[in-house]
């Protein structure tokens, strides 16, 4: 009877922890999340080597590492998140799941940040770039550290989609596509890529509007060395929706 | 204590579960029985908290599972249909997550934890990966991971499908003794297990009620209750006989063992006039028996009215 008294008394968020602990020691024993690291880390090194011409162009910054990132994400993110709800439908763990005492909101935002906290490992071990360019010159530092607070930032744009379309569909190939597409529109929103359809339709003010969602402007602005606080927000704002959108579906889906 | 009252849910324009109205207090073992599409599963699934109810309502130790979904969750353990579980991760990293995830630590957690890997005897396959494991260990992993609380409810579907008769004994055997304090619901499709693990039967079809009582209730229901069966070759003179008796309804024999089964009117003793009868005409009989009702029968009975339904079965 002991137990069921310490059940009465349980710590508010212990169900949160254990689903993040769980995603956390998922990353570290499946195959795909190693891939993600080492393909990202051979990627962002090799681009900024041969196609961002990193010694050629004879200057102290990582302009050329960072400008690879949003590529970078936009493949990787999508194959990383792309399991966090499809298998668990696929396996029928998430009936388990979601007969636990957890809400809907803890279940998503501990899978997002466990995936979040995986992502931003990863950027962290990309640090040898930036002791190889203070070696070699004196490169300022904040915008650095802006681009890296920037990087994580879109990572986390770019996760939160992925998850919220992973909830979707049980096949993982699918959840794949899907945020690929999304994240891709989401990215070139700014890009005539995407607008001139748009404006040969004759609607400039949406247009306009998804313009000021395009992923890459926000970005290339925060890796400028600004720390705008309107491309902050842009990014929480964005994360948060997607986030926010992933629970009302998996709510909803309990309704049919 | 699990109450439904009143508790539905349509797909479209099927009625998946209508108006059903369950109350499993303490102590008692409800078997849910139905053939396949019944309705067993979304009962289960809406008490549970995975599925919403559309109409009606369920509560689990007094909390609405919609108005107080975590406090009715945490008073109940589930064993959803096929026994899910993370195939990835080992078996003591997996009951780690649940024992977690139910807010369980330190040394009362640890002492249940030890207890539930013990009574599912699972010691030998703690640190191997769930998905490298046979079908009986996996069930009897999530098995634990519904137990590992120790919840006041209890619902269980299909906790033996996939186990050996040996197994399936002694989870029948952990049902038993868990009974006691305890509302539990168990589905299933073994009509032994009800007999074996089970004190209350409820039978559903094309999402109804359609029987509920305990075991021998049901079994009263059979047109075998109060039958006489045995085994005797060249009794024809006698089964005319019998036949004639004002108590006994039809003599069947069986076409495959030639057991010759005596149906009594309206569920009458007839035991004694059968033994006199046969007695009086020095008939030999092997295998005398008198019987108690089949569920099967009743099974059948309340279950063929459902149209194709009861066609799955």
């Amino acid at each position: 009877m002991n137990v069921r008294a310490e059940i009465a008394g349980e710590p508010r968020g212990m169900a949160f922890r254990g689903v993040f602990l769980r995603e956390l020691r998922g990353y570290l024993i499946t195959p795909v999340a190693w891939l993600f690291s080492v393909i990202f880390l051979l990627f962002a090194g090799a681009f900024t080597f041969y196609l961002g011409a990193f010694f050629e162009r004879g200057q102290a910054d990582l302009d050329p590492f960072f400008q690879f990132h949003p590529w970078l994400y936009l493949v990787l993110v999508p194959a990383l998140a792309m399991r966090l709800w499809a298998e668990e439908r696929r396996s029928g763990t998430l009936e388990l799941l979601m007969t636990l005492p957890i809400r809907p909101w803890e279940a998503v935002v501990a899978k997002f940040l466990a995936a979040w906290l995986y992502i931003g490992c990863a950027l962290i071990l990309t640090f040898p770039m930036w002791l190889t360019v203070n070696y070699l010159g004196q490169p300022d530092n904040g915008v650095i550290l802006a681009s890296y607070i920037g990087s994580f930032l879109m990572a986390g744009a770019f996760l939160a989609i992925s998850e919220c379309l992973s909830v979707l569909t049980r096949s993982q190939v699918i959840a794949f596509i899907a945020a690929l597409a999304v994240c891709f529109l989401f990215l070139l929103a700014g890009d005539p890529l995407v607008q001139r359809p748009l404006l040969t339709l004759g609607s400039a003010r949406i247009a306009d509007g998804l313009a000021d969602l395009s992923l890459l402007a926000h970005f290339q602005a925060i890796a400028r060395g600004v720390l705008d606080l309107g491309d902050v927000a842009y990014f929480v704002l964005t994360i948060v929706s997607w986030l926010v959108a992933n629970v009302l579906i998996l709510d909803a889906r309990r309704g049919g | 204590m699990i109450e439904t009252e009143h508790l539905g849910k349509r797909y479209g324009r099927i009625d998946a579960v209508a108006d059903l109205n369950l109350k499993v207090s303490p102590g008692q073992v409800l078997a849910l029985l139905g053939p396949n599409g019944a309705g067993k599963t979304t009962t289960m699934r809406m008490i549970a908290g995975f599925l919403m109810p559309g109409s009606g309502r369920a509560r689990v130790c007094g909390h609405d599972v919609v108005a107080e979904p975590i406090k009715a969750r945490r008073a109940l353990g589930y064993l959803p249909e096929g026994a899910p579980s993370y195939g990835e991760l080992s078996v003591s990293e997996f009951l780690a997550f649940a024992l977690r995830v139910r807010g369980l630590s330190g040394i009362p957690g640890r002492r249940r934890l030890d207890e539930m890997i013990e009574r599912l005897q699972l010691q030998t396959v703690l640190s191997q990966t769930i998905e490298t494991l046979s079908k009986g260990f996996r069930r009897r992993v999530c098995l634990a991971q519904a137990l590992l609380h120790d919840p006041p409810a209890l619902i269980l579907d299909e906790p033996t499908d996939g186990l050996d008769p040996n197994q399936q004994r002694e989870v029948h055997a952990l049902i038993r003794g868990m009974a006691r304090g305890r509302a539990i619901i168990v589905s299933t499709h073994t009509l032994g297990e009800v007999r074996a693990a089970c004190n209350r039967v409820a039978i559903l079809a094309g999402g109804r009620l359609r029987v509920e009582g305990t075991p021998a209730e049901l079994e009263r229901q059979s047109r075998y209750h109060h039958a006489v069966s045995f085994r005797a070759p060249a009794s024809a003179l006698a089964r005319e006989l019998l036949g004639r008796l004002p108590e006994v309804d039809t003599v069947e024999v069986d076409p495959v063992d030639g057991r010759i089964t005596v149906f009594p009117r309206d569920g009458q003793e007839i035991f004694h006039a059968v033994v006199k009868l046969l007695d009086e005409q020095r008939v030999r009989v092997d295998e005398l028996q008198l019987e108690r009702g089949r569920l099967e029968d009743v099974f059948r009975q309340v279950t063929s009215g459902s149209g194709d339904m009861a066609a799955a079965a």
